[in-house]
């Protein structure tokens, strides 16, 4: 039983706040939101800073709803569909980090969008943003494809991102987005 | 015409859409599983509307939050409203919220309709 002990020290020691592992739906998301909302509230946390992490929480969270719905995991696969979410909080910012498996064949090229993302300034990812936004339909998915170019528009800061193979198709998608406590 | 009123969720936003009393709101958090499918009868309405419009229609939104599946559908919203003359958008935002003004700015860079800036 050492495992409980030893995961609520790192737990404390990585300064998290809130970790969740499983499915994911709309239902997880809007408990996890409320959850992670009530702790920024009694936290007494400046309303600008709470707004830019539920932001960013919000778009973490569906964005993993959409794409864990989306992958028929074949039978008897040890690769487990499940996802994990956390928020960590230390003095001077909040990191929202997630996890979940993705296909192979989808790193490359998520990975040059996000260096992409990454490599634009304030108004090159508004540009993006508005571009996208005219030009795109909804997905089947739901998804208008804005959600990483907001993620870094509210935070301000790059995607921090690496992949972890799971197996011969699948990898594990690790995405952090840090948000600063303190104004610059 | 049929007044919309939907209640506001913790994931829906409240809209109230009343011909007869000139009240057009939509307020709220926004964030739903299915943006299309929630805004759908939002547009079904304007469009009807459009061909019996009111002379003039202040169309308000005030949000406190919005994800970004719905933002693409506030652009689908304020294009519907963009051909109904005598529009005006009032776009409430916190004093404190940059982001939701900025935001409000952007979308009324993307549209040929005149843009109120209110704080609440």
């Amino acid at each position: 039983m050492n495992y409980i002990y030893d995961l609520h020290r790192t737990m404390m020691s990585q300064k998290l706040i809130l970790v969740y592992d499983g499915d994911f739906t709309q239902e997880t998301t809007k408990s996890i939101l409320a959850m992670a909302e009530r702790n920024l509230d009694s936290s007494g946390e400046e309303s600008g800073i709470k707004r830019k992490v539920f932001n960013v929480m919000v778009e973490a969270l569906q964005n993993i709803v959409k794409h864990s719905s989306e992958q028929g995991l074949t039978a008897g696969s040890l690769v487990s569909k499940s996802a994990i979410f956390m928020i960590s909080k230390d003095d001077k910012k909040y990191c929202v980090m997630t996890g979940n498996p993705i296909p192979k064949v989808h790193v490359e090229k998520l990975t040059g969008n996000l260096n992409d993302l990454n490599s634009k300034d304030k108004e090159g990812l508004k540009e993006m943003y508005k571009d996208i936004i005219k030009n795109t339909q909804i997905s089947e998915k739901g998804g208008a494809g804005l959600g990483f170019v907001d993620m870094a528009r509210k935070s301000g800061e790059k995607l921090e991102f690496a992949f972890h193979s799971m197996d011969a198709e699948y990898d594990f998608f690790c995405l952090k987005v840090n948000i600063l406590r303190e104004k610059e | 015409m049929e007044i919309l009123n939907l209640k506001g969720t913790e994931d829906t936003p409240t809209i109230l859409l009343d011909k007869k009393n000139g009240i057009f709101e939509i307020s709220g958090r926004s964030l739903p599983e299915d943006s299309a499918e929630f805004y759908k009868p939002v547009i079904e309405w304007i469009n009807a509307y459009s061909s019996e419009a009111n002379p003039t229609t202040e169309f308000a939104f005030k949000l406190e939050y919005f994800n970004t599946a719905s933002s693409k559908l506030i652009l689908d919203v304020l294009s519907a409203l963009e051909d109904i003359k005598g529009m005006k958008v009032v776009w409430y935002f916190h004093d404190d919220d940059e982001d939701m003004e900025e935001a409000g700015q952007e979308f009324s860079e993307l549209v040929e309709i005149p843009f109120e800036f209110k704080t609440y």
